[in-house]
């Protein structure tokens, strides 16, 4: 039998077959050493993106939580001496600056934001969507822009440097977050709910009060926290309106001072203690921008739940 | 829709009483108030133009295109040339990019294709965290952390690699450009990532998964599918991460070391457009404050150019689909 097909020549299509499997065999290898090749590069990508952000994380902790006690949050700070340098006082009234210069920043813009956020999602002429794209582009725009229009109008016509003029810089910055955030939420306002309200004969204004609002606030508060979020860590606005105090002061229009203006004041002072104390005051800072982050995930990812 | 088959049905015998007048919809009080606060709005955006352009206009109309072409920024002699301010401002951003868009893609990637969503969700949710985190504590990192390290070992390694010529020479006392773009790739990349992934994630399934049923490698799908796919989306998150560097000012303002002098290396001190508005507003002559102004028009002119060209690019690819 074998003595048969060893005189035959070798079959053609079986020599092209086994050559085909080895090219195809090699090939394969290539491609999958090729692949394997990339894919590690994107991991080498993913650890070398966390390894920094994780470690400002670490640090931050580390650094920050032996600085904050019940009483450099709520004292004031004092000025360190060359013979007392460990006496720094607290950080109370730049928690209390804080909290005044957001709170009337948030005065101004949320009605502002939300009414904008109205006209957006309820009109399609053309200087909706030029105002549309105006908001876009101003949320990309440097805040430290915003603090020289506060300076130019606010400071130079007050004589002084306040809370107010940090406020209405950063009520610029907030505008079009919220605005963006409302008229995505009023969008998703189902347009036979409107329709109903109108049928049953009510004002638009009463529609819009009693039945879309309601229907948006998760998405519309979404947009609020994420916008006073952004307001409460921004230095740069404040810079050159805030003046500096070392006080309580509830006035808007006296100087203040703020958390984040604080850290950059304490960085690169002479003192050490205030380098310490500057950690302190950013984890206390980077505590609150996430609560308010996390609350705003919270109702957002509560929203879609219920809308499914 | 209910609406439209409840009402009108023909014959049913219901006329409107003397005197109604239809409320619904014509609600002047309202569309009035929603137009004018927008009017209001615009009317500030303007103002706010305006104002940077009026405060600028004294150091355009003095030092002309000089301006900006002139290389000596000299507030004590009223010497107003901004192009270092420019220059520091472009070479950090185009070195942060360097290092932040590859690595900020390829995390983006693995983040929506490799990693199971019970690992890659948490790390999506801190990634976008960190994007939250403020500036100034980025500053205070990079002061007290990147600033040591790159005297310490990053400056002296690059420096004997190159013979400490070119354009790693110079001082090695950590501040400096080349510190100012390592914080700025930092600061960027959380950007970056989310946007793309967002991207990344719009990218049909049935692409991908014809692809794989091809017989193509995960890379010849990623590199050939996917990223072709979603490359404008890419560019515009590129873009984003692009206007948060050009204008970012107190974390750059804190690493930098505010010397408003000509670059000659990355080692070398530099000040940007932003921080150098930041460090010198205050307490400023006239000619001084009308300087800073033009230097915001011209940050003004670049983050708002930049992010129409991003916004252009991310509709791009959403209305393709």
């Amino acid at each position: 039998m074998t003595s048969v097909f060893d005189q035959l020549p070798p079959d053609p299509m079986l020599e092209r077959r086994r050559l085909i499997q080895e090219i195809s065999s090699q090939k394969m290898g290539r491609r999958k050493l090729r692949s394997n090749l990339f894919m590690g590069l994107l991991l080498v990508a993913i650890v070398v993106a966390i390894i920094p952000l994780g470690f400002i994380v670490v640090t931050l902790i580390q650094r920050g939580a032996a600085e904050i006690s019940w009483s450099f949050l709520s004292q004031t700070p004092v000025q360190p001496t060359l013979f007392d340098q460990e006496h720094i006082g607290g950080i109370g009234n730049a928690i209390a600056g804080s909290l005044l210069v957001d709170a009337v920043a948030a005065a101004v813009a949320v009605p502002l934001g939300i009414i904008l956020g109205l006209y957006l999602s309820e009109t399609s002429s053309r200087p909706a969507k030029i105002l549309r794209g105006i908001c876009e582009v101003m949320t990309g725009l440097p805040s430290i822009l915003f603090g020289v229009f506060a300076y130019i109008y606010i400071v130079t016509a007050m004589r002084s440097y306040s809370a107010f003029a940090a406020s209405m810089a950063l009520a610029m910055l907030m505008t079009p977050v919220i605005t963006k955030g409302a008229e995505t939420a009023l969008r998703d306002v189902p347009q036979t709910l409107r329709e109903a309200g109108l049928a049953l004969g009510a004002r638009q204004s009463k529609v819009t009060l009693k039945v879309v609002l309601p229907y948006a606030f998760p998405g519309v508060f979404t947009g609020v926290l994420l916008a006073l979020a952004r307001a409460v860590g921004e230095t740069a606005p404040l810079l050159f309106v805030i003046g500096n105090s070392i006080i309580f002061d509830w006035n808007p229009a006296h100087p203040n001072t703020a958390m984040p203006l604080m850290i950059f004041n304490y960085a690169s002072t002479f003192y050490d203690s205030q380098h310490h104390a500057a950690w302190g005051i950013a984890l206390t800072l980077v505590t609150i921008v996430f609560a308010l982050n996390l609350v705003a995930r919270l109702v957002a990812a509560r929203m879609r739940r219920e809308q499914r | 829709m209910t609406v439209q088959t409840a009402s009108h049905s023909e014959g049913s015998g219901l006329t409107p009483a003397r005197g109604f007048k239809p409320r619904a919809g014509s609600d002047r009080f309202y569309s009035l108030t929603l137009r004018s606060v927008a009017l209001l709005f615009a009317a500030v955006i303007a103002l706010f133009v305006w104002s940077v352009l009026h405060q600028s206009w004294p150091a355009w109309s003095h030092y002309g295109f000089s301006f900006i072409t002139g290389t000596n920024w000299a507030p004590s002699d009223e010497i107003f040339g901004a192009a270092p301010l420019i220059l520091a401002t472009l070479i950090t951003t185009g070195v942060a990019l360097l290092f932040a868009v590859p690595i900020g893609i390829g995390t983006a990637i693995v983040l929506t294709f490799v990693l199971p969503s019970r690992i890659a969700t948490p790390l999506r949710s801190i990634v976008e965290l960190l994007a939250a985190v403020p500036s100034v504590v980025y500053g205070l990192w990079g002061l007290n952390v990147i600033v040591p390290w790159m005297s310490s070992t990053v400056q002296p390694w690059l420096s004997n690699l190159t013979g400490g010529t070119g354009i790693f020479s110079g001082n090695q006392i950590g501040l400096g450009l080349s510190t100012a773009s390592m914080v700025l790739a930092i600061m960027v990349l959380p950007t970056i990532v989310s946007v793309s992934r967002d991207v990344l994630a719009n990218v049909p399934k049935d692409q991908v998964e014809g692809a794989l049923s091809l017989g193509a490698t995960r890379s010849q799908v990623l590199l050939k599918v996917v990223l072709p796919e979603a490359k404008f989306g890419i560019l515009g998150a590129i873009s984003l991460g692009t206007g948060r560097a050009l204008g970012e000012t107190v974390a750059v303002a804190m690493v930098i070391g505010q010397s408003p002098a000509m670059p000659h290396s990355l080692f070398s001190l530099g000040s940007t457009l932003a921080s150098t508005i930041a460090g010198q507003f205050i307490d400023s002559q006239p000619m001084h404050l009308a300087a800073l102004g033009a230097c915001a028009v011209i940050l003004m002119v670049l983050t708002a150019g930049v992010n129409t060209g991003a916004r252009a690019l991310v509709r791009r690819t959403a209305g393709a689909k």
